[in-house]
């Protein structure tokens, strides 16, 4: 069934979407690098644990690193060839990381050595999870948290709903859209065991009104026996966060400083269920993703499967870039970070590059004071006051903006900065007063 | 081989684009046809007396900002708002060195004494004409009727009056709208005071340009509509409530509506963003209060004209206001919020 919404969340705002030039390219495979260069540390959690040695040689999709405790996923092969050197390596925070050097062999089959499959119709919940973890999968819209760990419903609370996030709100990116159209196999059968496994009565698939081919297309796939529907919903940033998508499609509010199984719903995002449907039957593990290259800045923009650990300086030789590139973001423009180095790979949690030249780096504009207009506070989509949290912030009054202005809330959307007619850098103040408040508490 | 120097920044990455001096800029586009209207109606007069407030405003504020070691925020237009609007509020014969003084208090009072731009309580050219109301109550009340035949050939002698010395008034002061009801129980037509052909300020006479200049900053986002509407609303409503229990003995809420400084002061000083709240329903029960002050002053106060005071009055209640009204977060309930 699909059902077209008007209302959604409270504020947010309308960057530029850009998806135009991306948004009917299909996926295209995406060449081995001479050298794949893999950090063990690509998730939310504790980094895995290496399991080859230097000169071994490893088949595709064989295990590298194995999880490490509940929050922590292993780490596969994405091909067969042979592992040069276990170093430290760059990651996108700039901190340094053990990562795995693999020289992939050219002339082999790269077949994908297969685990234990998970049977949908006989396996138990708890051995879905496991089956998750073992394939390495997590949060591949942006956020890379584990998957099995959002999964695992705490004790006393109970899912009803499942939402299928195909939302995708930051401009540029086209990679859940098209994963939407070409993998609609994929999405069902992890929906499937995304169902089995938190005990959700329903499903719904969040997608917003640019995308409404995708949303069409995989309602026309329903035969209305499923419990299985298609939302779309106005276009808006940023509709992708759970909280948002949440409030747009079910009218709940989590509550603040809870998560949205306390309203009896989980959140998954749209490529990591297709990623579940295509592993858990074969015992695959990840070795792969789909991420949207793009930006005024490259030549061959498309939506590329790429290899995880693919060096970011390969990836841009090979689809060809500008001479007067400036900016390099992994994700989105709007929460994407900022490369400061192109020797760090993609990983797991890469949705997207976009690449700006000069034209369109907004270089520090000058920055005035607050002038008090309200367009960050009509903006916040969680109804915070960044006007006055950005002032407190300024005179390091960070109880007060925990305790009386809801800043641990805040999820760093980027919506005060973007319509800030001061050009203050408001979420970079939040970011910094949220990790001194973290320090002090745990202190 | 790839070999560029990038960028570092945080994210976001885009931005919407607009900015402070866009905002100041417009707001200033926005005053200009009544500004022009003044000069009609008032010639070489009123056109000296905004020149001499917007220079007075925008050399205060270059040379304070010079003074305290700062790079100078004149390119904000900031001061040119405030320069253009106190000359719109004073008697288009207003003595030059007098309106300089307003200029220099506004900005360096109302303004740079409570931290500049983005930090002031009151609306700087209120504060201004407030000092100058009290300091030259005679001169400040001395209106003068539009469209005189030599509006454009001569200047009045009061304009030119010396430094401190008493100006010599000067061929026909007529009386406002408002002081003809006030203290002689004139009505005067509602249509000349909506097209502005009638005695007072050198921008309160034209309610229609400045409601077009508001409209126009409204379309562009640039100002909040439920300010100016929630003061018309409250005054025209109490007032109303006045007129129908007794016509004869209060104004009708048209002639309240349109008359005085109302227009000016709920479009384009009440909406200083610094000094009035944040939030929508913030600024709805802001508004509602100026009204009420408007329509108290006006009809129970000594003075004929309450717009500046009731302002005032609301630009200080509006960061409790602010306390007050919040919006509440998302996931929480009211009360702990």
């Amino acid at each position: 069934m699909l059902t077209i919404k008007k209302h959604t969340f409270k504020h947010g705002v309308h960057p530029p979407e850009n998806k135009e030039e991306t948004n009917r390219l299909p996926i295209r495979q995406f060449s081995f690098a001479p050298l794949i260069i893999l950090p063990v540390s690509q998730h939310i959690g504790k980094p895995s644990k290496v399991i080859v040695r230097e000169g071994q040689e490893v088949i595709r999709g064989q295990k590298l690193a194995e999880s490490d405790g509940f929050l922590s996923v292993p780490l596969h092969s994405p091909a067969t060839g042979i592992i040069r050197k276990i170093a430290n390596v760059p990651t996108l925070s700039g901190k340094m990381t053990t990562g795995i050097y693999l020289e992939p062999f050219p002339s082999s089959t790269q077949e994908i050595l297969e685990g234990n499959p998970i049977d949908l119709e006989t396996a138990t919940p708890e051995e879905i999870l496991l089956g998750i973890q073992q394939a390495g999968i997590v949060g591949l819209g942006g956020a890379a948290f584990p998957t099995h760990a959002k999964l695992k419903i705490p004790e006393g609370k109970h899912c009803d709903t499942l939402i299928i996030n195909g939302i995708e709100c930051e401009p540029y990116l086209t990679t859940d859209h098209r994963v939407m159209l070409e993998q609609p196999d994929d999405i069902f059968m992890g929906i499937k065991y995304l169902m089995k496994a938190t005990g959700a009565k329903r499903t719904i698939i969040g997608i917003e009104a640019n995308k409404k081919d995708a949303a069409e297309f995989l309602a026309g796939k329903l035969d209305g026996k499923d419990p299985v529907s298609v939302e779309v919903v106005p276009v808006k940033y940023p509709q992708g966060a759970e909280k948002m998508l949440i409030t747009a499609i079910l009218g709940k509010e989590v509550p603040s400083g809870g998560l949205p199984i306390d309203v009896n719903v989980v959140v998954v995002n749209v490529a990591t269920t297709a990623e579940i449907g295509r592993l858990l039957p074969h015992g695959r593990g990840i070795q792969e993703r789909v991420i949207t290259i793009t930006g005024p800045g490259v030549k061959k923009k498309g939506n590329y499967l790429i290899p995880i650990g693919t060096p970011l300086r390969y990836v841009l030789e090979e689809v060809g870039v500008e001479e007067s590139i400036s900016e390099v973001y992994m994700g989105g423009p709007m929460m994407g970070v900022a490369v400061g180095n192109l020797d760090i790979s993609i990983v797991k949690g890469t949705s997207g590059i976009v690449v700006f030249n000069e034209k369109q780096v907004h270089k520090s504009a000058q920055v005035y004071p607050c002038i008090k207009c309200g367009a960050c506070v009509d903006a916040c989509p969680l109804s915070l006051n960044p006007s006055k949290l950005g002032i407190l912030a300024k005179f390091e009054s960070y109880d007060k903006m925990a305790e009386e202005y809801h800043l641990m809330d805040c999820f760093e959307c980027g919506s005060c900065s973007f319509v800030c007619p001061s050009h203050i850098p408001l979420v970079q103040y939040f970011r910094l007063s949220k990790s001194i408040i973290r320090k002090r508490k745990s202190a | 081989m790839l070999k560029q120097t990038l960028h570092i920044s945080t994210s976001p990455h885009l931005v919407k684009g607009s900015s402070v001096e866009v905002i100041m800029r417009n707001v200033v586009w926005a005053m200009l046809p009544t500004a022009a209207f003044s000069v009609y109606a008032f010639g070489w007069n009123a056109a000296l007396v905004l020149i001499t407030s917007t220079l007075s405003c925008v050399l205060t504020e270059h040379v304070l900002c010079r003074l305290s070691g700062k790079r100078s925020t004149v390119s904000d237009w900031s001061a040119i708002i405030t320069g253009l609007l106190l000359g719109l509020t004073l008697p288009p014969i207003f003595p030059l060195w007098m309106t300089f003084l307003g200029g220099v208090i506004a900005i360096s009072v109302g303004k740079f004494l409570f931290g500049g731009l983005g930090y002031n309580v009151f609306n700087p050219a209120l504060v201004g004409r407030a000092v100058l109301q009290g300091a030259f109550p005679v001169a400040i009340t001395t209106w003068y009727d539009g469209f005189a035949a030599d509006r454009f050939s001569s200047i009045n002698s009061s304009l030119l009056a010396a430094p401190f010395m008493k100006p010599v008034v000067d061929g026909v002061s007529g009386a406002t709208p408002l002081s003809a009801f006030k203290f002689d129980g004139v009505i005067t037509d509602t249509a000349d005071l909506a097209f502005g052909f009638v005695s007072g300020s050198a921008g309160e006479t034209s309610a229609i340009l400045i409601l077009l200049g508001g409209i126009y900053l409204v379309t562009r986002n640039f100002m909040n509509w439920r300010i100016p509407v929630s003061i018309l609303l409250t005054v025209f409503v109490l007032s109303g409530i006045f007129y129908w229990i007794d016509p004869s003995k209060y104004p009708s809420p048209l002639f309240m509506l349109f008359s005085g400084g109302l227009m000016l002061g709920a479009v384009f000083m009440a909406t200083d963003m610094v000094a009035s709240p944040i939030t929508k329903w913030g600024v709805v029960l802001y508004g509602a209060i100026i009204g009420t002050f408007i329509v108290v002053i006006r009809i129970w106060g000594g003075l004929p004209e309450g717009v500046m005071y009731a302002i005032l009055l609301g630009n200080a209640i509006s960061p409790h206001i602010d306390r007050l009204i919040r919006y509440r977060v998302y996931g929480t309930s009211l009360k702990s919020s």
